[in-house]
């Protein structure tokens, strides 16, 4: 991938399929690491699967063998001397809180960091794919963070669906405006 | 977040529009959002999709929605076109040009731009 935010797009995806109604993502960063996390509250995996998850020749899907998601996040963190730590509880394990969060370290002064790049659309794109999904995207800065959370905004908007051209467009002022101000 | 008054703005202009939608969907332009079609550039062909519709006035009749790997990720970025009474068209190897295009010639014209399709990229 040529930024890490489309692995955070990738990713965010099995949150979305594990039938999350809450997916956080948060970026903490400062001058010399990102920690890239994503949490959902989905179905989850058991120990056996999370085993698994990892190895590019496991995948859930049906349509091909390969699933490549996690690999790639895992080699754009450990390029830079960075890991990715997954937990997960299953909902057959416990049926009221479950859910897995992935986690991916970076060292960004690394001559293999991969660019953050267009986090902004990365959020609209997922929005736009999963509205009745709950969004939190949090970016933690040194003192400073922005932030987006959809339940406040669903609060102010009533039954009006997140996926509407207008509401993207806020969202995508909104972050940028946020982003401008750093 | 951005001024939260705006979303209340948006809310009171969308109170009839809500209702509009119900109807919607005759045409859907779905695109492949699984790694394959993320690492080929689909979110960028995605976005200039959703731009261009809104844009050109035609989000009432046509949407736009994501979907997973459909299995031919040589080929990705994929966009398949469903119309009602009209077979699905499958768009290969797109980009942000080529999405305006679609949407200008296919979407608005009524004319498949052939040469962007599986079937001519495959032959």
């Amino acid at each position: 991938m040529k930024e890490l935010s489309l692995n955070i797009l990738d990713i965010a995806q099995n949150s979305i399929k594990a039938g999350a109604s809450n997916i956080h993502i948060l970026l903490n960063e400062n001058e010399e690491t990102l920690i890239i996390t994503v949490r959902d509250d989905g179905c989850g995996m058991t120990a056996e699967i999370l085993e698994r998850v990892e190895n590019p020749f496991y995948t859930t899907r049906t349509t091909r063998d390969v699933g490549m998601g996690i690999p790639l996040l895992k080699l754009a963190a450990e390029q830079t001397g960075g890991e990715v730590t997954i937990t997960s509880v299953s909902e057959t394990d416990d049926p009221v809180n479950h859910g897995t969060t992935i986690s991916a370290s970076f060292f960004k002064n690394h001559l293999d960091f991969t660019p953050l790049g267009d986090i902004v659309t990365t959020v609209c794109t997922l929005i736009h794919g999963a509205p009745d999904i709950d969004w939190r995207y949090e970016h933690i800065y040194g003192d400073n963070t922005v932030l987006l959370d959809t339940k406040q905004m669903r609060e102010i908007l009533g039954d009006v669906p997140l996926d509407d051209i207008e509401i993207l467009n806020w969202i995508r002022q909104s972050l940028s405006e946020e982003y401008a101000a750093l | 977040m951005k001024s939260l008054a705006e979303l209340a703005a948006i809310r009171e202009k969308m109170k009839d529009k809500v209702v509009i939608r119900e109807g919607s969907g005759d045409v859907r332009v779905v695109v492949g959002m699984a790694t394959c079609g993320i690492a080929a550039g689909a979110r960028p062909v995605l976005n200039r999709f959703v731009e261009k519709i809104s844009e050109e006035g035609l989000s009432d009749k046509i949407t736009v929605t994501q979907t997973g790997c459909i299995g031919i990720c040589q080929f990705e970025p994929v966009v398949e076109i469903y119309e009602a009474g009209k077979e699905k068209v499958t768009y290969v190897k797109m980009t942000a040009e080529k999405a305006d295009e679609v949407v200008e010639k296919h979407l608005k014209g009524g004319k498949v731009v052939a040469e962007y399709t599986i079937s001519a990229v495959n032959a």
